[in-house]
């Protein structure tokens, strides 16, 4: 099928939609900055969003199935939304973006490792020392462990790589 | 072999009777030892021997009960029942989990104990789950994978510095060890649908092969916890094959009934309530 003009606008409205769906979790990261996005279409006025789930147990799942079909459905033009949690790639740290894992750093979250290092501790998110320790590799939420710098002599959170 | 994954389908038309049945076992095999084992973690919050393990065992028993769920839709798919009245309303002679499992978490030592040899047993079982010709598996297996190392990396840490610190704390894990060890062969059985599981390559591991890579993986950290490897106490062969009293064939002890009253008690107060 071919898509038309207005249907390819139609897409790019939808995007911006879900650009303003944030994880509940995490207010300031999108779902796209979160790498969740597999797949997003429009046809005939339905927009089909196909997410990648991240942490299996993660209680926002549904909560950011109601939001997607909430901000999308709000868009001019769609009439019918469908989310979808797709199975076909399983969600990895390594899917956050660049502007993600900016925004997390910012929120006071480390951005993850890029490899399996449970016994490293990543740089302070708060003042940047390297001077950190592990306390626990399990933290507040499944994505998150918990650090100790000795510099500002606090815990601070880091997101674990998956 | 026979290979299914050109298949790519949980369409249960394409599987035949006696597949379907197979799998549908394996997948309730899966799904009720995390679900129980979940549920056990979760007991601790409050009560575990410092604030950092009982949010690490709430974290744990947050993942497990989400693996569970994601077995029981697979269940639910293939066979068209309810995935939360399957974790839920099924009694003790349906349920087809490891009966060390069950067990009450007792000791903090016996809780570690069990959460390394079931750790690790789990990580053996996924790895012959990313094999598997039934898809859905696969990718089911492939993102549990991730998050499980971080289990058994917490309690092999535990577990080694228990054994290490010498003591009450050594005494005490010896016991866990010792009365974890009794329960442990049902853990190792594929039920009774083993024989074609294997065949077809649902879980192309056997009985033995799960033991003997599971034990590869355990000796090891026996050793640096300075603890003797009990293995030899009962002989190999005594680790696999059907028991009279098989967990995965529905045969289990009180403790898991007295689990089940507590755990189903708001699901049974209304069945039909969306929460």
């Amino acid at each position: 099928m071919t898509q038309n003009v207005y249907e390819q606008d139609l897409v790019s409205a939808v995007r911006a939609a879900l650009q303003d769906v944030k994880d509940p979790e995490i207010p300031t990261l999108s779902l796209e900055e979160l790498g969740m996005v597999y797949d997003l279409t429009v046809q005939d006025h339905h927009a089909k969003v196909q997410l990648i789930p991240t942490f299996v147990g993660c209680p926002a799942v549904e909560m950011i199935r109601r939001l997607v079909e909430n901000n999308v459905g709000q868009v001019k033009g769609i009439e019918s939304v469908q989310v979808e949690f797709v199975m076909d790639v399983p969600w990895s740290s390594d899917r956050i973006t660049e502007e993600g894992r900016r925004k997390l750093a910012e929120f006071g979250i480390s951005p993850p490792p890029h490899e399996f290092l449970p016994g490293q501790a990543p740089v302070c998110s708060y003042c940047g020392s390297s001077d950190t320790d592990v306390v626990s590799i399990f933290g507040p939420t499944a994505c998150r462990a918990v650090y100790y710098c000795k510099q500002c002599s606090q815990p601070f959170e880091g997101m674990k790589y998956v | 072999m026979k290979r299914m994954h050109t298949v790519p389908s949980t369409n249960p038309n394409v599987l035949s009777l006696a597949v379907q049945q197979a799998l549908v076992d394996l997948l309730l095999q899966l799904a009720d030892d995390d679900l129980i084992f979940g549920h056990r973690s979760s007991e601790w919050l409050g009560v575990a021997p410092d604030l950092e393990e009982d949010i690490a065992f709430s974290s744990i028993s947050q993942d497990e009960v989400g693996h569970a769920a994601l077995f029981y839709e697979l269940v639910q798919k293939l066979a068209g029942e309810d995935a939360d009245a399957l974790a839920f309303a099924r009694s003790s002679t349906e349920r087809k989990n490891a009966r060390l499992l069950e067990r009450n978490n007792g000791d903090w030592a016996f809780t570690i104990a069990r959460g390394f040899m079931y750790n690790a047993f789990e990580h053996v079982r996924l790895q012959a789950a990313l094999q598997s010709t039934y898809l859905p598996l696969q990718q089911a297996a492939q993102k549990i994978v991730r998050e499980e190392r971080y289990h058994l990396l917490h309690m092999q840490t535990w577990f080694e510095n228990l054994g290490i610190a010498g003591g009450e704390a050594r005494s005490r894990l010896e016991k866990g060890i010792a009365s974890a060890w009794m329960e442990l062969p049902d853990l190792f059985s594929l039920g009774h649908h083993a024989a074609i599981l294997v065949e077809e390559g649902i879980l192309p591991s056997t009985e033995m092969d799960l033991y003997k890579q599971w034990a590869a993986m355990v000796q090891p950290v026996f050793e640096k916890a300075g603890l003797p490897w009990p293995g030899d106490a009962f002989g190999e062969t005594k680790m696999v094959g059907l028991t009279g009293t098989d967990g995965r064939t529905g045969a289990h002890s009180p403790d898991l009934e007295e689990l089940l009253n507590t755990m189903t008690e708001v699901y049974r107060s209304n069945v039909q309530a969306k929460w």
